[in-house]
């Protein structure tokens, strides 16, 4: 019979001393701990770009919950992340004022533009391309959102030149780090 | 959506949007001097909890989130106003539902970007009425610049005194914090709210209990939406008959509605309630796009019955809008013009549902998904005339009383109304083999 061996794992060094505070501060204006885990997924997700396991488990363990709660959590809502995303995540308004005003061919553009379909990186890194439900730009439609910007009446050129200037200054940012 | 629209209005006709500036919003100072927290000192140092809960019973004030209940009513629910008040319970909160999902809605984000002050002086003296000491707003993840500014606004609020404890000089004392959510629109129903706020997946619960008596963390709890609760400071400084006065008909006050689609000049604007579709569409909207002629409209949201051109002299309130076979719902009109295929238009809308519905319950979770699959059928032109009774019985099977929450509910209505209006359209896909519109495009 096979012995199954456990080890235990400790986390709690994972996360970084400005993760903790954030987290903490987060946990102190609710009325228990776990109550602050979607925000914690939120601020880990902010520094890593996305939510690893071993982030999972840091946060659960962090906020004295199971991590099999924080994973439910964190699955159903859109803005997390469970899998590794490009640098820039590009959340394509698809509802209603957009369809009725030009989101299929801004769609077409991006997937020509960049090679990928929903749900899928460029090779490179750089570019995650998502749905998200409507943005509340219904009167400037069709609209997306990358990181935090909001960008408005698209049209399949206008969304070319963004993604083309966020290609630019990614290449910028790299040059700089060099 | 931009100041020209606003330019004009007076503090007494648009008492919501006169101080809207979406370039720069005022900061403390100027916003006190514009007349802001002018209601908030005279709800503390003049009224008791009672008489503004009395006023705000008085003025009519229905929630502008979509469901249209009394705001009066629903605070008047929270225990506390017994003869003995040493029966009121020790905790209770004020939530505003800021996450604003409802597609084809974009009202709040204006009022959240362009006043944050103002929210935040209505929530002082809610939490005041209520007797609430700790508030949250709870906005949708997306609505960026809108927590930004409501952060620092509620920093300045602090720094004079207006929040925290001994607001005032007087004994309330009240604590407001902003919690962004990860987006899900089921986050917009008020007891998922309530439980996205405690850190769980956004079910919605079951009623009773109500919220007013145990919502979150098992304590009484006020959920509001955003432009509800930015009516309140204008009541308090200027009392139920103005505000009364404001609309012409029965609803009280001002809605700020909305136009999108392709529509001239979309965008929104602060008039009395109870203005004509009409008067919304052509007069600020200025009408369709050249070339284009009107279909139908849903009047308030996704989630609200179509509406055809014969109902455009049709007052945008709760009563005549309910009377003409939808809701008023959030009052964001979507347009539907002759060139852009309505069964594709419901595709899109119950794709939406389909994809948001939390899966708590058969009739959502199975019948969504189920009603996708049969209008993409027809919509590529596979469908069958029998598809269309499928649908019909769907319309059933996910109808109020059958659902846990109004998700379902508030999907069947575009359904529902446009397999009644646009039935030659659904047809039409069927015989045809093909969508007259796009040629098959879903």
């Amino acid at each position: 019979m096979d012995i199954i061996k456990t080890t235990t794992l400790d986390f709690s060094h994972y996360l970084t001393e400005q993760e903790i505070a954030d987290i903490e501060h987060e946990a102190s204006i609710m009325e228990y701990r776990e109550a602050a885990g979607i925000e914690a997924l939120k601020i880990v997700q902010a520094h890593r770009g996305w939510v690893s396991d071993d982030s999972l488990y840091a946060i659960a363990d962090l906020l004295n919950m199971p991590s099999a709660q924080l994973e439910e959590v964190a699955t159903f809502y859109n803005l997390i992340y469970r899998q590794k995303v490009g640098r820039y995540v590009i959340h394509l308004c698809d509802s209603i004022s957009c369809h009725l005003t030009g989101y299929e061919e801004v769609l077409a553009a991006i997937k020509q533009h960049l090679g990928i379909e929903y749900g899928q990186t460029t090779s490179d890194g750089l570019f995650t391309l998502l749905s998200n439900v409507c943005l509340g730009g219904c009167d400037k439609a069709p609209t997306m959102m990358i990181a935090k910007q909001h960008y408005q009446q698209l049209t399949p050129a206008r969304v070319v030149d963004i993604l083309s200037s966020l290609q630019f200054q990614a290449k910028q940012e790299d040059k700089a780090d060099d | 959506m931009t100041n020209s629209h606003l330019a004009g209005s007076s503090a007494l006709t648009k008492p919501l949007t006169h101080l809207v500036n979406l370039e720069q919003p005022l900061n403390f100072s100027q916003y006190q001097a514009q007349g802001g927290y002018v209601g908030a000192t005279k709800a503390l140092h003049e009224y008791s909890p009672k008489q503004v809960l009395d006023l705000v019973s008085d003025s009519g004030l229905q929630g502008r989130g979509g469901a249209g209940f009394p705001t009066g009513m629903k605070w008047s629910c929270v225990p506390m106003f017994a003869d003995d008040d040493t029966n009121a319970p020790e905790f209770k909160y004020l939530v505003c539902n800021a996450d604003e999902m409802e597609p084809g809605t974009f009202k709040d984000r204006m009022l959240l970007e362009g006043v944050p002050h103002q929210l935040i002086e209505a929530m002082i003296i809610a939490a005041y009425t209520i007797g609430a000491n700790r508030a949250y707003i709870f906005i949708r993840g997306e609505y960026h610049l809108a927590a930004e500014r409501l952060t620092a606004a509620i920093a300045e609020a602090y720094q004079a005194k207006w929040l925290g404890e001994n607001i005032q000089g007087t004994s309330f004392q009240l604590d407001l914090y902003v919690h962004s959510s990860a987006g899900r629109y089921i986050c917009g129903e008020e007891t998922a709210l309530i439980n996205a706020l405690e850190g769980k997946r956004a079910n919605p619960r079951a009623k009773p209990p109500f919220p007013q008596v145990s919502g979150l963390f098992g304590k009484p709890t006020i959920v509001n939406n955003v432009e509800t609760l930015s009516n309140i400071p204008h009541i308090v400084k200027n009392g139920v008959e103005w505000f009364k006065n404001l609309s012409p008909n029965s609803d009280a006050g001002t809605k700020i509605y909305g136009a999108s689609g392709r529509v001239k000049t979309p965008g929104l604007w602060e008039l009395p309630m109870g203005t004509t579709i009409r008067e919304v569409l052509y007069h600020h909207g200025g009408g369709l796009l050249d070339g284009l002629n009107l279909k139908g409209f849903l009047p308030g949201g996704a989630s609200t019955d179509f509406l055809l051109p014969e109902h455009l002299d049709t007052p945008m309130d709760y009563d005549s809008i309910g009377k003409a076979g939808s809701r008023l719902g959030t009052g964001g009109l979507i347009i539907l013009d002759d060139q852009n295929c309505p069964v594709a238009m419901v595709l899109n809308l119950l794709k939406f549902f389909a994809q948001e519905s939390c899966g708590w319950c058969t009739p959502c979770r199975d019948g969504t998904p189920w009603v996708v699959e049969v209008l993409t059928r027809i919509e590529n032109g596979q469908g069958k005339l029998a598809d269309l009774d499928t649908l019909d019985e769907l319309c059933d099977f996910m109808w109020l009383g059958k659902t846990h929450c109004a998700l379902a509910p508030g999907a069947v209505e575009p359904l529902k109304s446009a397999l009644r209006y646009f039935h030659d359209d659904f047809e039409q896909h069927i015989s045809k083999g093909c969508c007259p519109y796009h040629g098959g495009q879903s």
